[in-house]
């Protein structure tokens, strides 16, 4: 697969690590969260057959985590953003 | 009909005419007491041991496709019990001497090959994890066997022992481990189910499930509406597509799994060989071929096919191992659908929605379960109660912190 | 006669004879042929037999489809087994032999097989072989694998080498026939980047096995300059010898490059063969079609052929397997192959053509409207038994039998991404379906288009259109029309070969319908239909249109298998290329290497890192006299032990401390600067995933250490927090393992040794520098370092890092310095001995399924901040009454020896799983307590020291009875680390 670095331009997926569902961003808030929340979070995945957003790290580059919106039937990859964004734009901070 | 060495010299002499199909091509009837979602490996063995062991009369098994076209179609046909820990262990032994009667069981000559298998230790650290496994193996009743390296240099000639890598010291085998012919698994629990009056229905997807007041009352199929007192899920990689139509996410990915076979040789390998230092397994089966896998692609997938990359990863090791293979060819690659779980072990359990059971989350070690899995399926949605070699195997493990995590990888389902 | 079957022509070098062996037998050939058509000239048919009943066998085809004609190509470490001898280049000095018989070709005595073909139908193993039930594997089984199986390995190691690259175009075209040479030539000559690739040493494809003209000269003559103006662009690069063995995602396709194949050995620095992974915007696909049999009774005789192979063989390669030959034909394509042996001056026997309506031929016998009903001769065809339209029979003496069933398009890889092929009623055949691979066109005969003038010009059409470009001018030629009839077997027929090689016949395949095997897959499962090393492409055709007719379904209704890769079976070597052998993993070098390989040290793996595990002196015999003596140099005076291998990572930034008390389940924040402090780190799901240090180089500046094992993955995770989970806080990391040699100098004598190369201005007294601070510091005159007053062997102890470069050098430095006090280097060993009489988690204990609490250290786990993994880590399931904690062992008799990976039972009572309390994760001899000890995990450890338990390891046969203790071995108030 070839993966298009919003950086780096496309790149073989090879160099990437493969971690998971996106979701994974969207870290229960320690303060409020209940146990519930905490175990969808770290266990329950939706798992989609079609697009799936997932995280991607460029291990063999330049280290950036990155979000591949993939479709799991197909394989084909619709969009590639900064994982940095999207928890920024998620409202995540520090 | 019964199958056996007399039938087949009386059919030979008499033009084959007697041969009857080996099960019934039944229409859908409107209700079953129990219905099983998946003619895989494991929906079948359900049903066998529903109709066989626990006298369930009214059993439907639905397939959306052909029967055995699954992961019981595709996989690396390995059988073993050399499992580390408690919740596993005990259930993948059963699974294992249901493997040595179920030719008799079933009638049918799935060949059930126990010529073992060898995990290669690569480094010391490996080798007191693998002393640690062959002990619970032993300690749960099963074989396990440590070899050290003069002795795997004696039984495995043709490895690599003086240019490699990562050189050999030592081995655990499990000598009752082998290999089984994939499909027949199917096909005989199909027929021994169907002799024992389960309705195996081809070509019938489930749409939906009907779920009125928390209870699940049946389910709409691409042939119309099918009523059941319970209904079991068995569908492996497709779990999490199945489970999601009931309102349910599943602590499972799935994964594509690639699988690889070779031209046919003549005998190279006595038993079932893994390299500890590489992602490479290998046998060979009865008709020749070298059959070897290594590790998931990595990405979640349901497209039953993977990349290169790991295609590349499996033959380095194979390389490693056993330089000898390097003029042997591949012959075909293909793809299966892992239902990863979040701990790498299975879950056979009820569901939240009453009347509705699943069974799946085997990650690439479902084919060695599927009697025991079956065995284990048939009884909870008989009796309502965990059979005793699957009581860990809960879907609340997660969430109660009792993870069965072999590999301590957690919860990451393509490291398990 | 050498060479009686030799005609004249064809693209072979006459001028140059080579001599090979065929069982042993030498025969000669040109430059040019294939082991089969130099055994075709010399009168050989007969090269090979049967999988199952052992039936002799010769080529049916004349190209990478074949299933009958394959043999052990070569010998010694060289031999490959079932290599497929119409695409096998001829070298002189070659070497075959036929392969899965005993004990000759012509001899073969599991030919016997064949007499009991009638019990060995489809799936009769399922049936039987089941009494009594030990018989399968003891009996049974063995005597089928032995029979079972092809070619044979030599068992030795591959001798050669393999390669692999990476190639990009902006077209890739797969197939160098009519029409992707018009393709090439469209593309190329518009300066477009393109590659063209063919299976065959030769380009040309289907041109090479035909006679007619291209504007009006030989077709080789346009074939030869279209070659040689592809050769001559830039842009283009030609690639024969090439399959494209897969299509795999985003447009990356898989080539394997036969580089020294046709030579007997491969040259000097070049490897057997190369993988290529081409990388392409646009690939069209020009695989041309495969030719299909019929099936009638006895159609699998040595002489029964294809009818264009025996056109290919005659045209190609002058050779033809009779002088006397039968053409059996639904189509005109048959006529074809019979006018070209007849102006070849081979005796065509009679045309026999299916149609009533055949054409009329004034140089041969045609047959209309009548079939081949069965055929004699036991290791060649002798007769043909036909059976004419007005019923009657006749026998037609020949030597061989080329059959026309029409021609499958090769859609091979336009499945490789599970898109189905479509069937074309016109054509009678599966085509390419809509489903291609993304950015995969299919042009000429392997879209359909059978005719030459269709595939010039469909593939000048289909690069124009790909290209957007104006499409190439195609040569003029004939251009028949394809009358494509079906015709798939002869009525009745039963012993009619579907699957040459695997032995299924028509029979086969009712049975299977008879016994409710009527999806395709599983037709193909029960029978072993299409599972040969021909992949199915001279057999799934057939099987699948008599299931149809056995169901009362059309083709299409019944289904197709999905092709999968690699479209010809690949040797694994390639696959492999040069990651074998030493080359398997990278290896990874510590800074001390060469210092220790001067020293004499034994080295072990340690993940990729080559790392010392001892140094052995002077009559030491065995490896416990260099540990014990290491361990009690250490413990009496100093040791000193390269731990680059460490993972370190450099946090920066105004947010690092608030980064670290993310990451530690420990806190960070309030780390004084210059300290150093213990940090546990668990994942997300509050199991421990690492621990090691950090110290603070300044307030924005922290150095974390990682276990070996862990390093990169502890970098991810970290990247993970701080990209994904912390996207605003101010932190960077860099892993710095590379950049840092780092020495541990331990024992009572450490600090004097460092005074003496650390530089004056730096004070390191147990005041200046207590235990846990950490700074940066110079040494031997201003060469920047780092210091960190650390232990892991429970000695007063410091890690001191240079600059990698001067890692040698400080290493030398060191041990000069030492002199004085008997400074001793230590490996692993000595260094996991110390740690384990420390009491100190490694690996072995941080397993991935232990907690803080079962490593005794539960309380780090702060719950006035949050940090990864603490919430997951409450969890009932973890937190258990009788948890596993770390506890010490010891044996009650101190000759006894402990095992790591045994189990804990209680001291009397059963052994078994339901008993068991825990289990040794680590064990060592301990010379300082003169005895093995071990640390593991037992239920309720903490409040069990003392107890008397026993210690089982089956699976090593022992038991010995141990004492539970506490973890720490050795100095457990841990004054000498603070003296």
């Amino acid at each position: 697969m070839i993966i298009n670095h919003p950086l780096l331009g496309p790149r073989d997926s090879a160099e990437f690590i493969y971690m998971g569902d996106a979701g994974l961003i969207n870290r229960p808030d320690p303060e409020t969260a209940s146990g519930e929340e905490w175990y969808a979070y770290a266990y329950l995945r939706d798992n989609p057959a079609g697009e799936h957003r997932e995280l991607w790290w460029h291990e063999g580059g330049d280290r950036s985590w990155l979000v591949v919106t993939r479709n799991t039937v197909t394989h084909e990859i619709s969009k590639v953003e900064i994982a940095r964004d999207v928890a920024r734009a998620q409202g995540r901070s520090k | 009909m019964r199958y056996s060495g007399f039938k087949v010299i009386k059919e030979a002499l008499t033009g084959h005419r007697g041969w009857t199909p080996a099960w019934r091509d039944p229409e859908p009837q409107s209700h079953y007491d129990i219905v099983i979602i998946g003619g895989g490996g494991h929906g079948l063995a359900t049903a066998h041991y529903l109709s066989k062991v626990y006298d369930e009369k009214r059993v439907a098994v639905l397939e959306k496709g052909w029967i055995g076209g699954g992961n019981v179609g595709r996989n690396t046909t390995i059988i073993r019990s050399n499992y580390l820990l408690d919740g596993n262990e005990p259930f993948y032994e059963m699974s294992l001497k249901l493997w040595e009667g179920l030719e008799q069981d079933l009638n049918y000559n799935a060949m059930i090959s126990q010529r073992g298998i060898m995990n290669l230790i690569h480094s010391d650290a490996q080798r007191d994890a693998f002393v640690r496994r062959g002990n619970a193996m032993m300690l749960n009743g099963a074989d396990a066997e440590y070899l050290n390296e003069d002795q795997i240099r004696k039984e495995y000639p043709f490895l690599n022992f003086d240019d490699a890598r990562f050189p050999i010291k030592g081995g655990l085998a499990q000598r009752r481990g082998g290999t089984v012919r994939h499909d027949a698994v199917a096909w005989g629990f199909a027929r021994s189910a169907d002799s024992h009056g389960v309705d195996i229905i081809q070509n019938c997807e489930v749409q939906g499930f009907r779920i009125e007041g928390g209870v699940c009352k049946g389910v709409e199929t691409s042939r119309g509406f099918v009523g059941a007192g319970k209904v079991g899920c068995a569908v492996a990689g497709n779990s999490g597509r199945l489970m999601a139509m009931a309102g349910m996410r599943l602590p499972i990915e799935s994964h594509v799994l690639q699988a690889f076979v070779s031209e046919g040789l003549k005998p190279v390998l006595p038993g079932v060989i893994t390299f500890g230092a590489g992602h490479f397994y290998v046998s060979q089966s009865d008709k020749g071929g070298l059959v070897f896998g290594g590790d998931l692609d990595g990405y979640n997938s349901y497209a039953q096919r993977g990349n290169l990359p790991v295609v590349e990863d499996v033959c380095e090791g194979g390389m490693a191992i056993m330089p000898m293979i390097g003029r042997a060819r591949m012959l075909r690659m293909w793809g299966g659908i892992m239902d990863m779980s979040m701990d790498g072990s299975p879950i056979i359990d009820r569901t939240h929605i009453d009347g509705l059971y699943f069974n799946g989350g085997w990650c690439y070690g479902g084919f060695k379960a599927t009697p025991a899995s079956g065995y284990a399926f048939a009884h909870l949605l008989a009796k309502d109660e965990p059979h005793e070699t699957a009581t860990a195997y809960r879907i609340d493990r997660f969430r109660t912190g009792h993870m069965i995590d072999e590999k301590g990888m957690g919860n990451q389902p393509n490291l398990h | 006669m050498t060479q009686s079957n030799r005609l004249s022509g064809g693209q072979i070098d006459r001028n140059t004879t080579l001599k090979f062996t065929f069982d042993g037998k030498t025969y000669d050939g040109h430059p040019g042929d294939t082991l089969a058509s130099a055994l075709l000239a010399n009168n050989v048919r007969l090269m090979g037999r049967s999988f199952k009943y052992h039936r002799p066998r010769g080529p049916l085809t004349a190209g990478s489809e074949e299933p009958n004609a394959i043999v052990e190509l070569r010998s010694g470490d060289r031999q490959e087994p079932n290599t497929r001898a119409t695409t096998a280049e001829l070298y002189d000095g070659l070497v075959a032999k036929s392969q899965n018989r005993w004990p000759s070709l012509a001899f073969d005595a599991m030919a016997i097989n064949d007499r009991f073909s009638n019990f060995l139908t489809a799936g009769f193993y399922y049936k039987t072989f089941m009494w009594p039930a030990a018989f399968w594997e003891k009996v049974y089984e063995p005597i089928i694998r032995k029979a079972a199986g092809l070619g044979s390995l030599s068992m030795q190691a591959d001798p050669d080498a393999y390669d692999k690259g990476f190639r990009h175009c902006e077209l890739l075209i797969v197939g160098a026939g009519p029409a992707g040479l018009m393709a090439a030539l469209t593309a190329g000559r518009a300066g477009r980047d393109v590659i063209l690739a063919d299976e065959d040493f030769a380009m040309g494809g289907q041109l090479n096995s035909e006679t007619f003209a291209l504007n009006d000269a030989p077709a080789l003559d346009w074939t030869t300059a279209t070659v040689a103006e592809l050769s001559s662009l830039p842009n283009v690069r030609l690639m024969p010898r090439t399959t494209v063995i897969g299509a795999f995602d985003h447009g990356i396709y898989g080539a394997v490059e036969r580089i020294s194949d046709h030579l007997e050995t491969p040259p000097e620095g070049k490897p057997r063969q190369i993988l290529w992974r081409i990388y392409t915007q646009k690939t069209l696909l020009c695989a041309g079609a495969t030719e299909r049999s019929i099936a009638f009774e006895n159609n699998d005789r040595p002489g029964i052929m294809l009818a264009s192979a025996i056109r290919t063989y005659a045209n190609r390669w002058a050779a033809t397997p009779a002088q006397r030959v039968t053409i059996f034909t639904n189509n005109d394509d048959g006529h074809r192959t019979a006018a070209d042996l007849h102006a070849k001056h081979v005796n065509i026997a009679a045309v026999v053509d299916t149609r009533a309506d055949a054409p009329f031929s004034s140089d041969y016998e045609v047959i209309k409207g009548a079939q081949v009903v069965d055929t004699k001769g036991r290791l060649g065809l002798t007769f043909a038994e036909l059976r004419l339209a007005n019923g009657e029979s006749r026998t037609v003496e020949c030597g061989a039998l080329g059959v026309s069933g029409g021609w499958n398009p090769n859609v091979h890889l336009t499945c490789h991404q599970r898109g189905r092929p479509t069937w074309n009623e016109d054509l009678a055949a599966f085509v390419p379906g809509a489903d291609l691979p993304p950015g995969m066109t299919v042009a000429g005969a392997a879209d359909g288009t059978f005719s030459t003038h269709g595939a010039l010009t469909s593939g000048a059409n289909a690069a124009a259109r790909i290209l957007d470009i104006k499409p190439s001018d195609a040569p003029t030629t004939e251009d028949a029309a394809v009358r494509q009839t079906p015709f798939w077997f002869v009525e009745g027929c039963s012993r009619a070969w579907l699957d040459q090689q695997n032995d299924v016949t028509v029979k086969d395949v009712k049975l299977s319908h008879q016994e409710g095997f009527r999806s395709v897959e599983h037709l193909k499962r029960y029978t072993t239909l299409g599972m040969a090393t021909d992949q199915g492409k001279t057999s799934n055709m057939g099987g699948l249109a008599i299931m149809a007719e056995l169901v009362g379904k059309s083709i299409p209704e019944v289904g197709t298998t999905i092709f999968r890769p690699p479209y010809t079976p690949t040797a694994i070597g390639v696959l492999g290329g040069r990651m074998r052998g030493m080359d398997f993993h990278p290896t990874r070098l510590t800074p001390s290497h060469f210092w220790a390989k001067e020293r004499g040290a034994v080295f072990v793996e340690v993940g990729n890192w080559l790392r010392a595990q001892w140094f052995p002196i002077a009559g030491e015999t065995n490896w416990r006299a260099s540990v014990d003596r290491e361990v009690r140099a250490t413990r009496n005076s100093v040791g000193v032990c390269d731990c680059t291998t460490l993972g370190k990572i450099d946090v920066q930034g105004t947010d690092a401390a608030l980064f670290l008390n993310k990451v530690y389940c420990n806190g960070f924040a309030k780390l004084a600067v210059g300290k150093t402090r213990y940090g546990l780190m668990l994942r997300e799901d509050g199991i421990a995933m690492d621990d090691g240090t950090a110290g603070r180089l300044a307030e924005d500046h922290f150095v974390v250490t990682t276990t070996t094992a862990n390093a990169g993955k502890v970098y991810q995770h970290m990247e993970f927090v701080r990209q994904c989970l912390m996207p605003d806080a101010d932190v960077q990391l860099i892993s710095t393992t590379e950049a840092w040699a780092q020495y541990a100098v331990a024992g009572p004598n450490s600090r004097k040794l460092l005074q003496k190369i650390v530089d004056p201005a730096f004070d390191i007294s147990n005041d200046g520098f207590p235990f846990m601070a950490c700074g940066n510091i110079t040494v031997c005159g201003g060469l920047r370092a780092r210091l960190f007053r650390i232990s892991f062997s429970g000695e007063l102890a410091f890690e001191i890092a240079v600059p990698s470069r001067y890692g040698d050098a400080l290493i030398r430095k060191l041990m000069a310095q030492g002199e004085e006090f008997d400074v001793t280097p230590y490996g692993t060993e000595a260094l996991g001995v110390m740690r384990i009489e420390k009491g100190h988690a490694a690996g072995n204990e941080l397993n991935g399924t232990t907690t803080a609490l079962n490593l005794g250290m539960g309380r780090m786990v702060s719950k006035a901040k949050d940090s990864i993994g603490s919430k997951l880590s409450e969890r009932a399931g973890l937190n258990e009454d009788g948890a596993l904690a770390q506890v010490g062992i010891k044996p009650v008799n101190a000759a006894d020896k402990i095992t790591a990976g045994g189990h804990l039972m209680a001291a009397t009572g059963p052994v078994d799983a339901k008993h068991d309390q825990g289990y040794v994760t680590s064990a060592a001899f301990s010379p300082s307590l003169d005895h093995m000890i071990g640390l593991g995990f037992l239920k309720d450890g903490g409040s069990r020291l003392g107890e008397t338990m026993r210690l089982v390891s089956p699976v090593t046969d022992l038991t010995v009875e141990v004492e539970i203790v506490s973890a720490h071995f050795v100095d457990p108030e841990g004054e000498r680390v603070r003296a």
